[in-house]
């Protein structure tokens, strides 16, 4: 077990090695490098570089080095905190990071909760009720859940909650709380708006777990020992809680590796819809600016966090399921 | 009275004219091709019967674009944010007109907000007609025509079915127009997404070995970095200046990059259990070439895969095209998309005062719906153990 957790961290680095590269790759994907867009601005506000000047700030800027001693350059002020800086925000990319963040985490972790809570519910009903009209419906419901694009899904919501309960749904906070300091009201105002987002990201991923949640249940509601069980005259409630139900929830902990880069995914659009001050708005900002360094920081954080989540998961499943041999 | 007399011999001879019935039944069944199986299967799933019915009207829709859109989608009406119009059998009067008509329009200005909106005006009534002629298009570049489905004849008259857009547009044109380009992408990019998961998963699982644990890690990897992020982060590289025909072909590459994962494992699997069965020993055996076999008596054995996994990655396609073009990272006017269209929906704004903007996005659902419906059926069908499943 102690080689695998070893393995398992040893994988984790690579894919964050890999990961790296590509963000690097990406920042430097755009023609011209990353003086170009500077330039350009310094030049419509008429400020003149003469050549020299301009070989000095791509010196500045190690520029001047072949690309892989940049790359290392790139990862090495990464560790510092340094993630160079963004002239579309006008600050330090880890400053917008430092940020965001937070926002980020707390969509992403209570998204995930939702996703969890409700999936279990209805999957584990959907199976002990198999073949009834509740169980389709849930089957109806996650079929649709999985096939509304999520900005759509954002859109639609906060066009119903207008126009027909006069609600504008956007942001964190009411208009009065946005720049008040913490307190319990404005705590309360958080949640009121937290919500509509949540269920938008979390609706994709809680259809598919639904689906795995139900299907393992089911495996292990036809399993002899469960038959067993009943012919022993054991309550069903009790039959279902201790044994089949704490089994059927193992997926939870392993769909964890495709949950959580769906909801990432899901959280930068829906972010950017409902306008929330998370990630997502700053990456489409950058991206749309060609804000390299801005994008490749971005890529990369969300990256670092999927992989890093994945990994607890994949950790916690030794303890949760000992069943399995590695 | 006659005493029945119990003929054993009779009482035989049905039962063996059922068994024979039965076997033949059986036989009957062994007779069909596997073809002929996967769609006596599919023919029972009735919903994806419909999702099939529906797929092919919107496919006909998008390339009979031209000729089904009343208008040509980059013309400028000079009504701006008209309203969906509704077709009229009865006018204000109740009297009942045989042919379907639609009402004008005129304009007010609210006399608080100084908004201007465009107003039902009974007085004007357009009758609706099939085959009108209408602004001049070329059918697949080739065919020179004027004739379109629907439409109003007549001068100042316009049928708007969707309702117009901010520059004038008509949404219903551009609807139909904005389908060809999302389905056509969706369609190159589950090509290429096959081809390169087919590649990648026929070698890993045909050579085997360190090739074989390189690619699989290499797999995990690509999945467990969350796309659209990454997908953005590419998309923003593309220059702003480039051609339609550049930025198009870039989207499909951007979206198919590392869709192809799934597929890739579901191929790498079958190579392994396919590999050791006998008749792929016998074949090689025959003096058969690795070519040749992997053509000739692998595919065919998973094709069915294939075709399952073709057919729930284009909504992934339609997806993905769709949001990235709604971002404006994706295809941008003067082209025009699914995702494109639904640039004009955003905003609290836009979405109070012109509902209508998101009609786009109900055709990217119900495409994503059909896709996923005729996936699951096709599932079903190929899957050899779908009856004990339902």
């Amino acid at each position: 077990m102690a080689f695998y957790i070893i393995r398992r961290i040893s994988f984790a680095l690579i894919t964050l090695f890999l990961v790296s590269i590509i963000a690097f790759i990406i920042i430097q994907l755009p023609p011209g490098d990353a003086t170009a867009v500077r330039l350009q601005i310094l030049k419509s506000s008429g400020v003149y570089q003469s050549p020299e000047q301009i070989e000095q700030i791509r010196k500045d800027f190690g520029l001047d080095k072949p690309l892989y001693q940049q790359y290392f350059i790139w990862v090495g002020k990464m560790f510092q905190g340094d993630f160079g800086e963004s002239f579309y925000y006008n600050t330090d990319v880890s400053e917008i990071l430092k940020e965001r963040i937070p926002y980020s985490l707390m969509l992403a972790f209570f998204s995930i909760v939702f996703i969890y809570i409700i999936s279990t519910i209805a999957g584990v009903i959907s199976a002990l009720k198999q073949h009834s009209a509740l169980d389709y419906s849930i089957g109806l419901i996650s079929f649709l859940g999985l096939s509304i694009p999520d900005f759509l899904f954002a859109l639609v919501l906060m066009f119903i909650f207008f126009k027909f309960f006069g609600i504008s749904m956007g942001g964190f906070y009411s208009l009065e709380f946005r720049n008040a300091a913490w307190s319990f009201a404005k705590l309360a105002d958080l949640v009121k708006h937290i919500w509509a987002p949540i269920i938008v990201i979390g609706a994709a991923s809680t259809a598919f777990t639904i689906r795995v949640l139900r299907a393992s249940m089911l495996d292990e509601l036809r399993k002899p020992y469960v038959q067993v069980a009943r012919s022993k005259g054991i309550p069903e409630a009790k039959i279902i809680f201790k044994y089949p139900m704490r089994l059927a929830l193992n997926p939870i902990i392993s769909t964890v590796g495709y949950v959580l880069p769906t909801v990432i995914s899901g959280e930068m659009i829906v972010a950017y819809v409902m306008g929330l001050p998370t990630l997502g708005p700053a990456l489409l900002n950058g991206a749309l600016t060609q804000d390299m360094y801005l994008v490749g920081a971005i890529v990369m954080i969300l990256s670092a966090l999927t992989i890093f989540g994945t990994l607890v998961s994949d950790l916690l499943l030794i303890f949760a399921d000992p069943r399995i041999k590695y | 009275m006659q005493i029945p007399v119990l003929n054993i011999d009779r009482l035989i001879e049905d039962e063996k004219k059922v068994e024979e019935k039965i076997k033949k039944k059986q036989r009957a069944r062994e007779d069909l091709s596997y073809g002929r199986l996967i769609f006596i299967q599919f023919r029972k799933h009735k919903a994806a019967q419909i999702g099939m019915i529906v797929l092919i009207l919107l496919y006909l829709i998008v390339i009979f674009a031209d000729f089904v859109a009343p208008y040509d989608p980059q013309r400028r009406l000079k009504v701006q944010y008209i309203p969906p119009q509704t077709i009229h059998f009865f006018d204000e009067d109740n009297n009942f007109h045989l042919r379907p008509f639609v009402y004008g329009y005129k304009m007010e200005t609210n006399k608080e907000t100084f908004r201007r909106k465009y107003v039902i005006d009974t007085e004007k009534k357009y009758p609706l007609y099939f085959f009108v002629r209408g602004d001049s298009y070329k059918l697949w570049r080739i065919f020179d025509s004027d004739i379109h489905l629907f439409g109003v004849k007549g001068e100042g008259g316009l049928f708007l079915p969707f309702g117009s857009d901010q520059l004038g547009h008509d949404l219903f044109s551009q609807t139909v127009f904005g389908g060809r380009i999302s389905l056509t992408i969706a369609l190159i990019g589950v090509l290429i997404i096959t081809m390169i998961g087919v590649i990648i998963g026929g070698i890993s699982g045909f050579v085997g070995g360190t090739t074989d644990n390189l690619i699989q890690r290499f797999i995990e990897v690509i999945r467990s970095i969350p796309m659209i992020p990454l997908w953005m982060g590419i998309a923003a590289a593309l220059p702003s200046n480039w051609p339609q025909s550049k930025v198009f072909i870039s989207v499909v590459i951007i979206i198919s990059l590392f869709g192809w994962t799934t597929l890739a494992r579901v191929v790498r699997g079958k190579f392994i259990s396919l590999r050791e069965e006998d008749f792929i020993m016998a074949a090689k055996v025959n003096g058969s070439n690795q070519f040749q076999i992997i053509l000739k008596h692998m595919i065919p054995n998973f094709i069915g895969y294939i075709l399952v996994n073709m057919t729930i990655t284009i909504p992934m396609m339609i997806l993905g095209e769709t949001a990235l073009s709604f971002l404006g990272l994706g295809l941008r006017p003067p082209t025009i998309s699914w995702g494109v269209l639904l640039q004009n929906a955003q905003g609290l704004q836009n979405l109070s005062f012109y509902p209508w903007l998101l009609i786009p996005g109900v055709f990217v659902i119900i495409s994503v719906i059909a896709f996923n419906i005729i996936g699951d059926g096709l599932r079903d069908a190929f899957d050899p153990f779908a009856v004990t499943r339902r």
